[in-house]
């Protein structure tokens, strides 16, 4: 009966790499990011000097960074793929469902230059289970913040002018994920004269890239909780 | 031989005609009068000027998203409110002109009234001092404001951060357009919340 138990022991070797090949992945959290172009449909938000509306140039923009997020295998979850419109409440319902990983919204204007990145003015809170609606991302300024640091590195790294600052806008105060508002204003000489406008298409492809290759570097950082 | 119903008639004419001129000189006479009483009042000094005083404004610039503080010195009312006004509008001044760093037009008239009045807190008990400042901005200001996250939140913060200087009780400040809420200043800046000034704080200081 030695040879019978021998055979166990050498078929169960043979079966546990087999069977480990076949056994499900370990799950992995999927990493989602929220791309939020702002205004649409009857609000056409600012006015270019090109005479286009701001909310067509942001629907390129989003257009261009969800393309290029998808390619580097970044779930991107938009709030419109249209001319719709779509109220502050609702885009903040939209990313609050996507349980992204991060939400940025999306803007460009006439004034100032460069890219101007706006995290929440809200004071940071600790993370409760029920969180007042106007103030919920109020929880996550820290990583906010934090997603503002790795926009910053990138944009600035694509030899872009980047501005830092807080703002109280409707919408992003009630995201409860990483979220941070990007403005692409147009790109300026050292004599403020207008070198790029904010819906050029390789300046905005410029800009693009530079901030899918923040979110894949803030995909890299460890998570804190 | 003259008739004498001709003769009646000649005298009736000559003592009307009399008449009538006395109270044409009559009338003459006050207007005449009215006209002297009229100049009388007309003001003969010039009107008081109040002394100019040290006062700070916080101006915007959207070069590099900054706020700097500026001394100048203006001549401002006494009564708390109209002085906020007057501070508001002189800012509001910086920026509508040509080489503005912060450009919105409108200017002065941008601002229809400043209340200041006792401040209130849900969370934190406030001292007793603490004012609340709210800014009535005119329709046409918030029609005409560049539209832009950086520009919208440079002009709430700079009002705030200048309210904040010259204004030490004033710790929130919130903001209304034509007397009525409004959701934001021109489709970005939130106007429904109520802002603290200590987060306008000057990123520093230049001259004039």
């Amino acid at each position: 009966m030695r040879w019978i138990r021998w055979a166990l022991i050498g078929a169960t070797l043979v079966a546990l790499p087999i069977l480990a090949q076949n056994a499900p992945p370990a799950p992995s959290t999927r990493f989602v990011a929220v791309l939020d172009p702002a205004h649409g449909g009857t609000d056409g938000g600012g006015r270019l000097s090109s005479g286009q509306l701001e909310k067509t140039a942001t629907l390129a923009l989003s257009v261009r960074l969800r393309s290029l997020l998808n390619a580097r295998g970044i779930s991107v979850v938009t709030t419109r793929e249209s001319d719709a419109t779509l109220d502050s409440d609702r885009r903040a319902t939209l990313a609050n469902h996507a349980k992204a990983q991060l939400c940025l919204s999306l803007h460009v204007s006439e004034s100032g230059s460069g890219v101007h990145l706006f995290v929440s003015s809200l004071a940071p809170a600790p993370e409760v289970q029920f969180l007042p609606w106007k103030t919920a991302q109020a929880a996550w300024i820290t990583r906010s913040l934090a997603l503002a640091g790795a926009l910053n590195s990138a944009v600035a790294h694509a030899g872009l002018n980047v501005t830092l600052g807080r703002t109280a806008l409707p919408g992003l105060d009630s995201m409860t994920c990483p979220a941070v508002a990007v403005e692409l204003a147009p790109e300026r000489a050292s004599d403020g004269s207008v070198v790029a406008e904010p819906d050029d298409a390789s300046y905005q492809a410029k800009a693009a890239t530079a901030l899918a290759a923040a979110v894949l570097e803030f995909r890299s950082e460890p998570r804190q909780p | 031989m003259i008739p004498r119903y001709q003769k009646v008639l000649f005298v009736l004419l000559l003592a009307a005609s009399l008449a009538m001129a006395g109270i044409l000189w009559h009338l003459r006479n006050r207007a005449h009068q009215r006209m002297l009483a009229g100049e009388d009042s007309a003001p003969t000094q010039a009107p008081e000027v109040e002394p100019a005083e040290q006062a700070t404004l916080v101006a915007a610039n959207d070069a590099d998203g900054s706020l700097l503080a500026q001394e100048r010195s203006l001549p401002l009312p006494e009564d708390p409110g109209t002085r906020a006004r007057v501070l508001l509008g002189k800012l509001l001044d910086l920026y509508a002109s040509p080489d503005s760093a912060h450009p919105v037009p409108g200017g002065a008239a941008g601002i229809a009234q400043v209340f200041l009045l006792p401040a209130q807190s849900a969370q934190d008990p406030l001292p007793a001092d603490t004012e609340l400042a709210v800014v009535n901005l005119t329709g046409s200001f918030a029609a005409n404001h560049p539209s832009g996250i950086e520009t919208e939140t440079l002009t709430v913060l700079s009002i705030c951060a200048t309210l904040r200087a010259n204004f030490p009780h004033v710790a929130q400040v919130r903001f209304l357009v034509d007397g009525q809420m409004r959701p934001t200043l021109a489709g970005h800046a939130d106007l429904t919340r109520t802002y603290l000034t200590v987060n306008a704080v000057p990123t520093g200081a230049s001259n004039p």
